[in-house]
């Protein structure tokens, strides 16, 4: 290695390392503050969140089948209550800790260039950087929000009945929502930043733990997360253009 | 051919820079790029200004030396090439050519285009190394390493610490330098004795040095002269993971 031989007299001193007395298993804390560690965690837990929105979809697409179908599944979850709030807390954990790593890449990402480049251009293949790469915070944080509406509109909104039954009618609460063509035009362009977080977000994940090494992975990524994607955005397209119910 | 140079002009590392603007006339397509600016700097030197300082040693891409943003590309636009490897008939006659140095706050501007990349060199006396007994040398083939962990090992350790890998990373992350020194001896049975501290301490380093953490957006590898490949990185991960097992 050879390096300038010019020495700044400030910069060139060793600058402190950080005293851990572990070197080995360490506890959670330590991955917290890991550089390795974050991206371990934001895998982790983005792999969890996309179990769940996967889930989530393959639950909504009962509707296209009928729409007491979509109204019993709604149901038989309310039913399973203690395990219900287990699933809501966790994932709540999950989300948490994922946009709170997400920010302090970010916000580490700032400091680490102080002057941003006057000319910057990717080098292109084989680098992975892409549109969905470099906007990840800012799609993450618009989901973030979107989630918060999402689920004022549906969990804590309107709460009709079943005609003659105590049950909640979801279905006929999703066929409103979606006759309304500002709420369903937004909803479709917010589940397309959706796509665009998972297309780099389920590669990326997938190195962060070691395991993604073939590119064939990192194509995949890109299918799933477009797949994923048009397969929530078709509920609200059918529901307002009326090829459902 | 005639080229058009804009150039990052800092006095020192406390001092703000700016872009100067040179023209150069006749240049050779088979004159490599660090010839081009010998040539600004003879013609400077001539008109008695301060020549624009840059890096370089061997000028044949293996001392890692040299490097600098060439148009917005770190080494430039020829793949798997340093800065000084990099030749004239990659441009075309009237070209205008960007050059700004390294931006990370780990690597100080010490002036014009050259930085400050001894935060690599702490990285390294974290745990870039191997304990040997000394003595008389040991017999031939007494380690056996497998032929692919052998190549592999060896193509991670190609890495000449050039810094390009953080100067194009958009989080300025040293992650594929610092993956490939670890990975490097993590392959071979000499690193397994430091293997666990090895990679908390020289990723401890590189935190505390300043370098961004990795987005996955493998840009690294692109525009690494040696073709490293960010596999380096998935397999500092492993290790990582690796400590945290009371096993393994
Ligand atoms: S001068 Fe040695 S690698 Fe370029």
């Amino acid at each position: 290695m050879a390096f300038s031989s010019i020495s700044n007299s400030e910069k060139s001193k060793p600058r402190k390392s950080e005293s851990r007395k572990s070197d080995h298993v360490a506890p959670p804390a330590e991955m917290w503050q890991s550089s390795i560690g974050k991206k371990i965690l934001t895998g982790v837990t983005g792999l969890g969140l996309v179990t769940f929105v996967v889930i989530h979809a393959l639950g909504n697409l009962t509707l296209f089948f009928s729409a007491p179908t979509f109204n019993y599944l709604a149901y038989v979850i309310e039913r399973l209550r203690p395990l219900l709030y287990l699933v809501e807390f966790s994932l709540l954990g999950l989300l948490l800790i994922h946009i709170a790593i997400g920010i302090r890449l970010y916000v580490g990402k700032r400091s680490a260039r102080r002057i941003a480049y006057t000319a910057y251009e990717s080098a292109g293949a084989p680098s992975r950087q892409t549109l969905a790469s470099r906007t990840m915070i800012f799609s993450g944080l618009l989901l973030g929000v979107f989630l918060i509406w999402h689920l004022a509109t549906f969990k804590f909104g309107p709460v009709y009945r079943v005609p003659g039954s105590t049950d909640r009618d979801m279905a006929r609460l999703v066929f409103e929502t979606f006759q309304q063509p500002i709420y369903t035009a937004s909803y479709v362009i917010v589940l397309g930043f959706l796509g665009l977080h998972l297309r780099h977000g389920f590669w990326s994940a997938l190195h962060s733990l070691g395991v993604a090494t073939k590119p064939s992975v990192f194509m995949g990524s890109d299918d799933l997360g477009r797949a994923i994607s048009i397969a929530i955005k078709g509920l609200p397209i059918a529901i307002y253009f009326g090829l459902l119910g | 051919m005639k080229i058009n140079l804009s150039v990052w002009r800092q006095e020192n590392s406390q001092s703000d820079g700016s872009f100067y603007n040179y023209t150069i006339e006749n240049v050779q397509s088979d004159l490599s790029f660090l010839e081009l600016l010998d040539m600004l700097n003879e013609q400077l030197m001539a008109k008695g200004e301060i020549p624009v300082e840059f890096d370089h040693d061997c000028r044949e891409g293996i001392c890692g030396s040299c490097g600098m943003m060439v148009n917005g590309q770190a080494h430039g636009p020829q793949k798997k090439t340093a800065v000084c490897q990099l030749y004239m008939r990659n441009f075309k006659d009237g070209d205008t050519v960007t050059l700004e140095p390294w931006r990370a706050t780990a690597f100080p501007v010490i002036k014009d285009l050259v930085v400050d990349r001894s935060a690599f060199d702490r990285i390294v006396a974290a745990g870039g190394y191997v304990s040997v007994k000394t003595g008389s040398a040991p017999d031939a083939n007494a380690v056996l390493v497998k032929k692919t962990d052998a190549d592999q090992a060896f193509d991670y350790a190609t890495c000449i610490s050039c810094g390009a890998c953080v100067a194009a990373c958009p989080n300025a992350s040293a992650s594929l330098f610092t993956a490939a020194k670890i990975s490097h001896l993590a392959l071979l049975a000499q690193g397994n004795p430091e293997r666990k501290q090895r990679v908390v301490k020289m990723t401890q380093q590189m935190t505390a040095e300043g370098f961004g953490d990795c987005s996955n957006h493998g840009e690294c590898q692109a525009v690494c002269p040696k073709g490293i490949s960010i596999d380096a990185i998935a397999q500092m991960r492993r290790e990582y993971i690796r400590t945290k097992l009371p096993f393994g």
